[in-house]
């Protein structure tokens, strides 16, 4: 154990660069399993919105998937894509983000007023038309707060691949624990805190953008317990940003 | 595949399953420190959570419990709390993995409690008072059962993930299933890797199910409501 203050700052201005460079690196983790996890999930999705049926088996398996602790999750892929490789991490992270983002997205879908479907129909959609053309941007809110709380937890499993030769951030308190260095440990928890909330407004910002016509109910503010509901069902609700 | 057997071998001497590093006594202390960890959280969380729902406040707190406790990493929590219990006196081990797995318990209790109590028609609130219970009889009568439910789903969303990270312990020097994993990486030898490996993830899937398994004897009236329809 070091002596003197509980946080080095003058440490961590000596070692700016390794904060850029993990930086760059928990960046990138967290993007590639975020981009494929929701490719994957809006396949998977969609299966599960046509044939309904395959809904339960797609739940039953990300279901499992989502929990298997990542440690145990990192460690079980080593010996199959090998250690200290981007593809040991992602196919791990992409793993966390099915069930988060299927689950949302579904609720979305099922949450579309009966009227505006009928509607739909009525002016000769086909089945396909009406998925993409109204089914899916009036589910994006759903969608998109599914998105938040995937991008939130990855970027803190990221820490964790420290574990298995990569990490980011993680590599920050792996040190720090292994050197006893506390401001290593804060530096890199702090980090990822502040990446997943800088994240987390760009997608509300993007959430915004993509739904003008949205703009107008914002104003209404959702009650205290619906929202409650929400979260407690795992789902991100509508007005609470992160961290308020 | 060599790792997978080097696994079975492993897994399958009786040597590998007896002493103070053995399977049987790690896992036992896994689900030890999980199972003190959960109930201290429980017995910290519930009464505030029950009374802040009843009164009806508090609701920025919970949800800024839900946000704090997805976005701070468990990993960043266990390592922190070495140097905290080092610098006290508490040492390497039990106490760090333990103060650390509480902090993770605490939200998903305390919100999917409050959450549940909140939840609560209050119509039906209303009515237990015109009936003339007492603030403490409608807690207990009317908003504890109903929130029954979604404290047991934050039990066990809290159960699986302290499981998980209990893992981590391992790290900061507690004995459990993780040190297989910690002492297979340093060996290099992926028998133990994925001795500890698929012994963790065994465990969580089983905490998931017995938790699940749990919660329609805890609330029979919610399933007989299905029946008589």
């Amino acid at each position: 154990m070091r002596d003197g203050p509980f946080i080095d700052w003058g440490w961590i201005g000596d070692h700016l660069d390794d904060v850029e460079t993990a930086t760059l690196e928990h960046l990138r983790l967290t993007l590639i399993a975020v981009v494929v996890g929701f490719a994957l999930a809006t396949l998977l999705s969609v299966l599960a919105v046509r044939w309904r049926w395959t809904l339960a088996p797609i739940t039953w398996v990300t279901g499992i998937v989502y929990t298997i602790p990542s440690l145990a999750l990192f460690t079980l892929l080593v010996p199959i894509t090998g250690l200290g490789t981007t593809l040991t991490a992602e196919i791990a992270l992409v793993g966390y983000t099915l069930l988060i983002l299927v689950r949302n997205f579904v609720a979305g879908i099922d949450g579309v007023p009966a009227s505006a479907r009928e509607a739909a129909d009525g002016m000769g959609y086909t089945r396909w038309r009406r998925l993409v053309g109204v089914e899916i941007p009036l589910a994006t809110p759903a969608i998109i707060a599914g998105l938040r709380i995937a991008t939130v937890s990855t970027v803190g499993l990221v820490t964790v691949t420290s574990l298995v030769g990569l990490g980011g951030y993680g590599g920050f308190i792996k040190q720090g624990l292994q050197r006893q260095f506390a401001t290593q440990i804060v530096l890199g928890g702090a980090l990822s805190v502040l990446m997943a909330l800088l994240i987390d407004l760009v997608l509300v910002g993007a959430e915004r953008a993509v739904t003008p016509w949205r703009r107008q109910q914002r104003v209404r503010r959702v009650p205290v317990a619906a929202g409650l509901t929400d979260l407690a069902a795992g789902r991100l609700p509508d007005e609470v940003t992160l961290l308020p | 595949m060599s790792a997978f057997s080097e696994f079975v071998d492993f897994i399958s001497t009786s040597e590998n399953w007896w002493g103070r590093t053995g399977i049987a006594h790690r896992l036992a202390e896994h689900v030890r420190i999980s199972g003190i960890a959960v109930t201290v959280a429980a017995v910290v969380a519930l009464p505030p959570a029950l009374w802040l729902g009843h009164r009806r406040r508090g609701g920025v707190l919970a949800v800024a419990a839900v946000n704090v406790g997805q976005a701070v990493p468990s990993f960043a929590i266990v390592s922190l709390a070495l140097p905290i219990s080092l610098r006290w006196g508490h040492g390497f081990g039990f106490w760090p993995t333990l103060v650390a797995l509480i902090a993770l318990a605490l939200p998903p209790i305390f919100t999917n409690t409050y959450a549940g109590v909140v939840g609560v028609d209050p119509a039906v609130v209303q009515a237990a008072r015109g009936m003339g219970m007492r603030e403490g009889e409608v807690l207990r009568k009317v908003e504890l059962p109903n929130a029954i439910p979604l404290a047991l789903t934050g039990l066990r969303l809290s159960a699986v993930q302290v499981v998980a990270t209990a893992t981590l312990g391992a790290f900061v020097g507690f004995g459990c299933l993780g040190s297989f994993i910690n002492e297979g990486f340093r060996q290099r030898d992926d028998g133990v890797l994925l001795t500890g490996a698929v012994l963790v993830a065994l465990l969580a899937i089983a905490t998931e199910i017995v938790f699940g398994l749990l919660q329609r004897p805890l609330t029979p009236w919610l399933s007989r409501k299905k029946d008589t329809r």
